[in-house]
């Protein structure tokens, strides 16, 4: 069995991440991380008509650019998996459209990176696929007129809403290659404390955080330190402190380790983005862009990264719904682990 | 079970609201009372323009709000009344420039839906409701006023 | 003088209210722009808002009570003239002129104008 505990899974030969690629908007190519990513596009509407297919173009050059960069043709992809944020999937399926390649899409709000990446790894790792592409994707403007109000329409942010990120991050993995390895992963259930404040998405997604890295740590039975990173999707700086405290509620001090994707994309006092960013494009161009490059340059050694989504509809707000959410924890690792000899 | 999951709903209620920021009313407040009531005086001299040029006085009234309600669309249109209502809050979504904004703002964004289900049915989203209940009120209104009489 | 000095405090007090509502009840402004028009209807029935319209202008017919208070004003005038038919138009009748106004303008500009990236 390569199941673990409750709710976790360890790879026997676990497979790589080849190739990955990050594209971002105008304004995350702003924030502390542009160095890091591989293109960032100063048209927000990358040369499309509409926000839905300025999001699927950003897609697709994003896949397209992480599987150059992997050294591999498109047809030796055997699946893509992919989310966004758009009805449908929208943004993910008119994106993937056009490489003809088998196509999974995922629904997990922007956990979707977390989801594709473990799925990814355990349809390599059984067998059943070589290389496989994860993608998760977002884009301000989509967001906005799916969950919010139009753009021209003049509203006032509250201090803990979030900022939508504009961007793709693509991974493709692949049961060949010399690591970074994805080594465990641990999925997690669908947590709902009760929260309903749509501009508070941090704290309806951080006991869903909480829990995911509570039983990553149970079922894998890792010391407190086993991580030099331990990267939250997107619960941003109100969501991340309320994290901290969930976690010491069950003795698990992680300190200055413990950090979150939406507090690094911006400067939140620069940007004025309030929290932090959000979206499934945030973690995933994270990843790929700013933590895949720390690891191949051995700044990093082990990586616990955590997308968090938050599971609402507009329509289940609207009925008065509470907001249910869900966090995947993925080990990202420099070097084969011991754990799995 | 079912307690000790509510008991854990409140614990956590409590937590989140003692780490979130609250909305800095004072502040925010200060805002709007400045550019709402700078609109508001503004519409006041219009008033006095018209009702000197010996207009009556429902349609001095009415060319106000026409006045108002252009200029709230084209700054709408120019990408300026979203940008002012960050600033200003309430002060530009409670006067009349607002509502203008809230008919404008879809209709622009929903355009690529199409003229009619985009354009034309996305315009009231946020105005409709307003229109809705006004016209509602309006009803039980006039009919106490009729019966009362 | 004096007119324009109250419209503004009047005014600027009831973008204050409105501001108070948004930041400590979470209501969405959508609710808020509703309370008000129906507040300013009831109060307009009941013959007070016209007071305050006496006093401070603009500042009471600008915000959105003041379109509520329209169609109170409205609704009544077409009842004293119309009997119980009035019921049923004062209120549009009322509104008639604002919206057109809005409905051909906010159309204009949505040909003439695309959706944009927030700052």
């Amino acid at each position: 069995m390569k199941h673990f505990g409750e709710s976790s899974v360890k790879f026997a030969n676990p497979p790589s991440i080849l190739g990955a690629a990050a594209i971002v908007g105008p304004k995350e190519g702003e924030g502390p991380l542009a160095k890091y990513f591989d293109k960032v596009s100063h048209d927000i509407l990358f040369g499309k008509d509409t926000w839905e297919q300025a999001e699927s173009e950003l897609m697709r050059q994003t896949i397209e650019t992480a599987v150059r960069k992997a050294g591999l043709p498109m047809k030796a992809i055997n699946y893509i998996l992919a989310g966004d944020l758009l009805n449908q999937n929208s943004g993910s399926i008119y994106g993937a459209r056009s490489f003809e390649r088998p196509f999974f899409g995922l629904f997990g709000a922007c956990s979707a990176m977390g989801m594709g990446l473990t799925l990814g790894a355990m349809l390599i790792d059984g067998g059943f696929a070589e290389n496989v592409v994860a993608n998760a994707s977002s884009h301000f403007c989509g967001a906005e007129k799916t969950f919010r109000f139009p753009l021209e329409l003049g509203t006032q942010r509250t201090p803990t809403a979030s900022w939508t990120v504009t961007g793709d991050g693509a991974a493709v993995i692949s049961a060949n290659g010399k690591g970074p390895y994805i080594t465990a992963a641990t999925t997690g259930a669908i947590v709902d404390l009760g929260q309903k404040d749509v501009n508070n998405m941090g704290a309806a997604m951080a006991p869903a955080a909480a829990d995911v890295i509570a039983k990553h740590f149970g079922d894998l039975s890792l010391a407190n330190d086993y991580y030099d990173v331990i990267a939250t999707g997107d619960l941003g700086k109100y969501g991340n402190k309320l994290l901290v405290q969930l976690l010491q509620k069950q003795g698990l001090h992680f300190g200055d380790s413990l950090t979150d994707c939406g507090m690094l994309i911006y400067d939140a006092e620069r940007q004025d983005v309030h929290a932090g960013g959000s979206g499934c494009g945030c973690c995933a161009a994270v990843l790929a862009g700013y933590f895949l490059n720390k690891i191949r340059s051995g700044e990093m050694k082990k990586l616990l990264f955590v997308p968090t989504g938050a599971l609402h509809s507009v329509v289940t707000i609207q009925q008065g719904e509470t907001i249910p959410a869900t966090a995947h924890a993925v080990a990202i690792e420099a070097a084969l682990p011991h754990f799995s000899e | 079970m079912e307690t000790s999951k509510s008991q854990a709903v409140q614990d956590y209620e409590k937590l989140v609201r003692e780490i979130s920021p609250k909305s800095a009313v004072l502040y925010n407040s200060v805002k709007a009372f400045f550019v709402g009531g700078t609109i508001c005086a503004a519409a006041q001299l219009l008033y006095n323009f018209f009702e000197g040029r010996g207009f009556s006085r429902d349609d001095t009234g009415l060319l106000v709000a026409a006045v108002l309600i252009a200029a709230a669309v084209l700054l709408t249109a120019l990408r300026i009344y979203d940008r002012l209502a960050k600033f200003a809050g309430a002060g530009t979504i409670v006067p009349i420039t607002g509502f203008a904004n809230s008919i404008a703002a879809p209709a622009i964004e929903h355009k690529k839906e199409g003229m009619i289900l985009g354009l034309g049915a996305k315009m009231f989203v946020i105005a409709g409701p307003v229109i809705v209940y006004g016209t509602v009120t309006s009803v039980i209104v006039g009919l106490i006023y009729y019966f009362m009489k | 003088m004096n007119i324009i000095f109250w419209s503004f405090i009047i005014g600027g007090l009831m973008c204050v209210l409105g501001q108070i509502l948004i930041d400590l009840t979470k209501l969405s402004p959508a609710k808020i722009l509703v309370f008000f028009v129906v507040a300013g209807c009831i109060l307009g029935g009941l013959g007070i808002y016209e007071r305050l319209v006496d006093f401070a202008g603009a500042g009471a017919t600008v915000p959105l009570p003041g379109f509520g208070n329209l169609l109170a004003r409205g609704v009544k005038r077409a009842v004293d003239e119309r009997g119980l038919i009035g019921v049923i138009t004062g209120g549009f009748t009322a509104m008639a002129g604002g919206m057109t106004v809005a409905i051909v303008f906010g159309y204009l500009a949505a040909l003439v104008s695309s959706s944009g990236m927030k700052d």
